[in-house]
């Protein structure tokens, strides 16, 4: 290995920005799902009002 | 598969679907990456940095099938002009787009204790960062057909994007070609159809690690759709609903 540096750091940072991109992806892409679906909803309730 | 075009069905589907594809995915991905981190054993020439493999490789293998996902979704969207292959295509653009910056940028650190640098712009290096650009090309396109009004299944903007969607894919074989065809830093492939010159200790781990990752994606993409097919059915709802507001308002005056 190269310079005889130390492996932890990079096997870290590496596991950091996998686990990291990985979740964040999928925490937005939940939380953004439930917002459009609840925006849908509520439109779906505003024409049911007007409909009254 | 024309069955699940329909929105409703997809629906039912995808509301029990999506939810088990993230845990399943989070907790077999999760796993292989503790033993991956723990308690896999060290490699002869790489040392401990062979313990990036379990989040570079599936990241690699998942940034390059999210493209070939879009290709797929935009050749069924311009032949039988399925609605919901649209959908399905815009979807897989933004994890497809994570993971390859993902295997990017580990790929990077990886490379700088074995290698000796953080980049080459050799073949295999090169050709995946082009295939982020084009991920961002494709997002940046899908975008603006939406907002222009014209992103809808079937109308122009959505064929312009699912074309670039097919066109794009020429790439995919070019990266996985990339170590055969040009001298690299990269190591050939490892793992081919039906054979494998990894040892099964780190063979396992890595195969499970793909799986966890692989469902994640899946449970990403079938959020993403989600979120896009409430999107246009909240706006098609407002539109109607302004529409005859309007119609009402020209009947009083």
């Amino acid at each position: 290995m190269s310079e005889g540096l130390s492996h932890w750091p990079f096997v870290i940072a590496a596991y950091v920005i996998g686990v990291v991109g990985t979740l964040g992806m999928a925490g937005w892409s939940w939380i953004a799902m439930r917002r459009a679906e609840a925006r849908r909803d509520a439109a779906r309730g505003e024409r049911t009002k007007g409909q009254e | 598969m024309h069955g699940f075009a329909n929105p409703a069905r997809f629906l039912r589907l995808a509301r029990w679907m999506t939810p088990l594809l993230l845990v399943a995915g989070l907790l077999l991905a999760g796993g292989a990456l503790v033993y991956g981190l723990f308690f896999a054993p060290a490699d002869r020439l790489m040392g401990d940095t062979v313990r990036i493999l379990y989040i570079h490789v599936p990241a690699a293998w998942l940034g390059m099938g999210g493209w070939t996902t879009i290709a797929v979704a935009s050749l069924v969207e311009l032949v039988w002009r399925h609605p919901l292959a649209t959908i399905a295509a815009r979807a897989a653009a933004v994890p497809g787009a994570v993971f390859t910056a993902i295997c990017l940028a580990t790929g990077s650190i990886w490379g700088r204790p074995t290698w000796g640098t953080w980049w080459v712009w050799d073949g295999r290096l090169t050709s995946m960062l082009v295939l982020l650009f084009l991920y961002f090309a494709y997002l940046a396109l899908a975008n603006a057909a939406q907002k222009d009004g014209v992103g809808a299944a079937g109308t122009g903007g959505s064929r312009v994007t699912a074309i670039f969607g097919l066109v794009g894919a020429i790439n995919v074989p070019i990266i996985n070609r990339s170590v055969v065809w040009w001298n690299s830093l990269h190591q050939p492939a490892s793992i081919t159809m039906g054979k494998s010159a990894i040892d099964p200790a780190f063979l396992w781990p890595l195969l499970i690690a793909a799986l966890g990752f692989s469902l994640l994606f899946g449970g990403v993409v079938l959020a993403r759709m989600r979120a896009i097919l409430a999107d246009f059915q909240a706006e098609a709802r407002l539109r109607r609903r302004a529409m005859r507001s309007e119609a009402l308002g020209q009947v009083t005056t």
